[in-house]
């Protein structure tokens, strides 16, 4: 079985080039690629028209409602979305009720995720029983049963003593963990960042110093230990500077960003609108901007969609009493190519931090165009423009920042090993 | 006529115009107020139901009394003590309510935002009677219309507001009204109780009284809540009244003729000195109190007078 991609614009992150061309599937795997006009011959040949054929989307730190909410997102209908979306690896986050924190939990979602989506679908761990910050959960036999990394979500780790054995130990194992960078005690109760706006919204509000705390604490203890470290969520410019020491200074570590931090800002919330509510809080616009350099620069190395899907009545509540978060299986792609069409990102350089660098952070097949690399591919044309409708999303929820918007970018088709999940239909 | 909201959710969206129209109105139901017959009939058939998540005395009589005064039929719930506590949403009671078909809805919430959230769902006309710690527009127009009466002006006065801002919601509204009808503001307070951002505001900031209050028309004091008094945000009682109490000593920095408000109720000896409450020289509590009915008979007034326009044009329509 071969598939050839011809008349395709390759958008490949590793080599860093946009160029027109052809690229060869043979057996779920990427065989061949070259420039212009092809040679080899295959079983089935896609027209690609000239539309961008790129690694597929490996998002970090989704949520799915399994076990416990299975009414906000299920295995089924979050493959759905993330097909739908150009999402051909999810990394799912361990919040679930109860938490992913031991191998028997680990091992229903597996097999859940396997029977029901044809989305690459791999589990992180928490890191504490019940994400509670006081024991470890069993990070060798959690590692054996396929957990990709260890963290336990938005909720921060107070103890220090339990952290650093925590990372001690599964730097023996070569294992990874996921902070979320926040003080704890100066984000209690915050709903907003703190500022102009969340004063005259009268809302409880987080200083961006308190993410710096966090972050500042989290990279002391990794220079203790010398684990392996990603920071989930990197929002505020200033984290920035720690977080550049900590890569100058040689430690393992990497950052990343949801998408809704690099697109909208603080003053998006408007009238107490609740889909803005997420973790950490929306920022100043100034923040934004110097994420999306740090982007550009690199110091961010992923894009993440931090998927929480919430139902219409965690959210249909007083700004401070909603629960946060916002689906973005669906709108990762088009959220990134803001990031193209109006601050000039390329789309190698994009794709880097959207596939390339979280399949190689949390050692995953996928993010690439090599040569003998699973072909886990999407086929999407960066222009083409549309009005987003949440209720036209593939989640079973929907709640999405992005309702309404003008959006461009749509996802034509999606593979995974080589075989099309997805497909777009009509025009 | 120039008042074009369909609710009165906050200072923020009302024009300088429409706070005129309010305040205009409102000076001639206080002359009604002080005749022996109270009565006028711009709420007849209508019915107003007071909502109050958080619980009030005066506000909720203020509203009560204006509703009365001009003849609506007036319903209070004590939310407090009722569905929240069995787990109804919001919206629930929202829409529960929506179907007696109240013509105002007048309410209090503890969350900022509560009151829009609810205005959003309901076919009739709300009133924000305060919401968390974001806007109590009511008090900030009778507020202004206290000062009007008694500075003859609402325009280039220098007012300070005093205490703790942060937690305030008076204090918000206030800023947005006087801000809008071009008065120099400045707030006044330990850097503990000012808002984040408060510098953005086009507001002057003073941690000093005396140096605050110099050459000040109108001095707004706030209430500390009792749980923000010891150690959290002020170290004591004791040391705020001595800072930041208002005393003789530090009102001598004002104007001559500067008045004093509090919008009640008072903690005499925490931020106000008994004495100074009760100047009738100075203070114009009292005639807060009396403003604030005046100022909400005036808000419904043309709140309904809106709402009665809108049915008669759906009327037309259908």
């Amino acid at each position: 079985m071969s598939i050839l991609f011809e008349n395709a614009r390759l958008i490949d992150p590793e080599a860093g080039t946009d160029s027109l061309g052809w690229l060869l599937v043979k057996d779920g795997q990427i065989a061949a690629k070259g420039q212009g006009r092809p040679t080899p011959k295959a079983t089935r040949v896609v027209d690609c028209a000239g539309a961008c054929l790129a690694p597929g989307l490996v998002d970090i730190g989704v949520k799915i409602g399994e076990p416990g909410e299975r009414h906000k997102e299920s295995f089924r209908s979050a493959g759905a979305a993330a097909a739908a979306g150009g999402v051909t690896t999810i990394v799912t986050r361990a919040d679930t009720t109860p938490p992913i924190d031991t191998p028997e939990t680990l091992e229903f979602v597996r097999r859940r995720a396997q029977d029901a989506t044809a989305v690459r679908i791999l589990p992180m761990a928490a890191l504490t029983k019940g994400r509670e910050g006081r024991e470890m959960t069993e990070l060798g036999f959690l590692l054996d049963a396929g957990a990709v990394a260890f963290g336990d979500g938005d909720q921060v780790l107070r103890d220090n003593k339990v952290l650093s054995r925590c990372m001690v130990y599964a730097r023996s194992l070569g294992a990874l963990i996921v902070g979320h960078p926040q003080d704890p005690v100066l984000s209690e109760g915050a709903a907003v960042t703190s500022g102009k706006f969340a004063s005259l919204k009268g809302l409880p509000a987080v200083s961006p110093m308190a993410e710096r705390m966090g972050l500042e604490r989290d990279l002391a203890l990794v220079e203790m230990t010398g684990v392996a470290y990603h920071a989930d969520q990197i929002s505020t410019a200033k984290s920035l500077p720690a977080l550049r020491r900590a890569k100058e200074a040689g430690l393992n570590v990497t950052a990343g960003i949801s998408i809704h931090h690099l697109t909208l800002n603080e003053f998006d919330v408007g009238d107490y609108r609740t889909f803005f509510k997420v973790k950490p809080p929306l920022r100043a616009e100034e923040d934004r901007v110097a994420m999306v350099e740090a982007l550009r620069e690199g110091l961010i190395d992923i894009i993440c969609s931090m998927h929480t899907p919430q139902d219409e009545e965690s959210k249909r509540l007083p700004f401070e009493a909603a629960a946060s978060g916002a689906v973005g299986l669906e709108t990762l792609l088009p959220g990134a190519l803001r990031l193209h069409h109006g601050a000039g990102i390329s789309l190698p350089h994009l794709f880097k931090a959207l596939s390339l660098n979280p399949a190689r952070r949390f050692g995953l097949q996928g993010g690439s165009l090599a040569d003998g690399a699973v072909a886990d591919l999407i086929l999407f044309d960066p222009n083409r423009p549309f009005v987003l409708d949440r209720f036209a999303l593939q989640s079973k929820s929907k709640n999405t920042p992005f309702d309404g918007a003008r959006l461009q970018g749509v996802v034509l088709a999606s593979y995974v090993n080589g075989a099309c999940i997805y497909e777009r239909t009509g025009a | 006529m120039s008042f074009r909201q369909n609710h009165l959710l906050g200072i923020e969206t009302l024009a300088p115009d429409e706070i005129v129209t309010v305040l205009d109105l409102a000076d001639r139901y206080a002359e009604l107020e002080r005749g022996d017959d109270k009565h006028g009939d711009a709420l007849q058939g209508l019915t107003q139901i007071n909502m109050f998540f958080e619980a009030s005395t005066r506000t909720q009589a203020s509203f009560e009394l204006a509703g009365k005064r001009l003849g609506a039929d007036v319903m209070n719930m004590a939310m407090a003590a009722s569905s929240l506590k069995k787990g109804e949403t919001l919206i629930d009671t929202a829409l529960t309510l929506n179907a007696m078909h109240p013509d105002l809805l007048v309410v209090r919430h503890p969350h900022s935002g509560a009151v829009n959230l609810l205005a959003e769902k309901v076919n009739c006309a709300v009133l924000n009677a305060g919401d968390g710690k974001h806007e109590h527009p009511t008090q900030a127009l009778l507020d202004a219309l206290t000062i009007r009466r008694a500075k003859g002006r609402l325009h280039r006065l220098n007012i300070a507001i005093c205490g703790d801002i942060a937690h305030s919601r008076v204090a918000r509204s206030n800023i947005l009204l006087l801000g809008k009808m071009e008065n120099r503001i400045r707030l006044i307070g330990p850097p503990t109780l000012m808002p984040a951002g408060v510098s953005e505001w086009g507001v002057e900031m003073y941690d000093d009284m005396q140096a605050g209050l110099a050459g000040c028309d109108v001095v707004m004091m706030l209430r500390l809540q009792k749980e923000r008094m010891d150690g959290a945000f002020i170290p004591s009682e004791r040391e705020y009244y001595h800072r930041f109490g208002l005393d003789a000593e530090k009102l001598s920095a004002a104007k001559d003729d500067s008045i004093v408000m509090h919008p009640g109720p008072m903690n005499r000896g925490v931020e106000i000195d008994g004495t100074i409450a009760d100047d009738i020289n100075r203070s114009v509590i009292q005639e807060q109190v009396e403003m604030g009915v005046a100022v909400r008979m005036a808000a419904m007034d043309l709140l309904a007078q809106n709402l009665r326009a809108r049915r008669a044009e759906r009327g037309r329509q259908i």
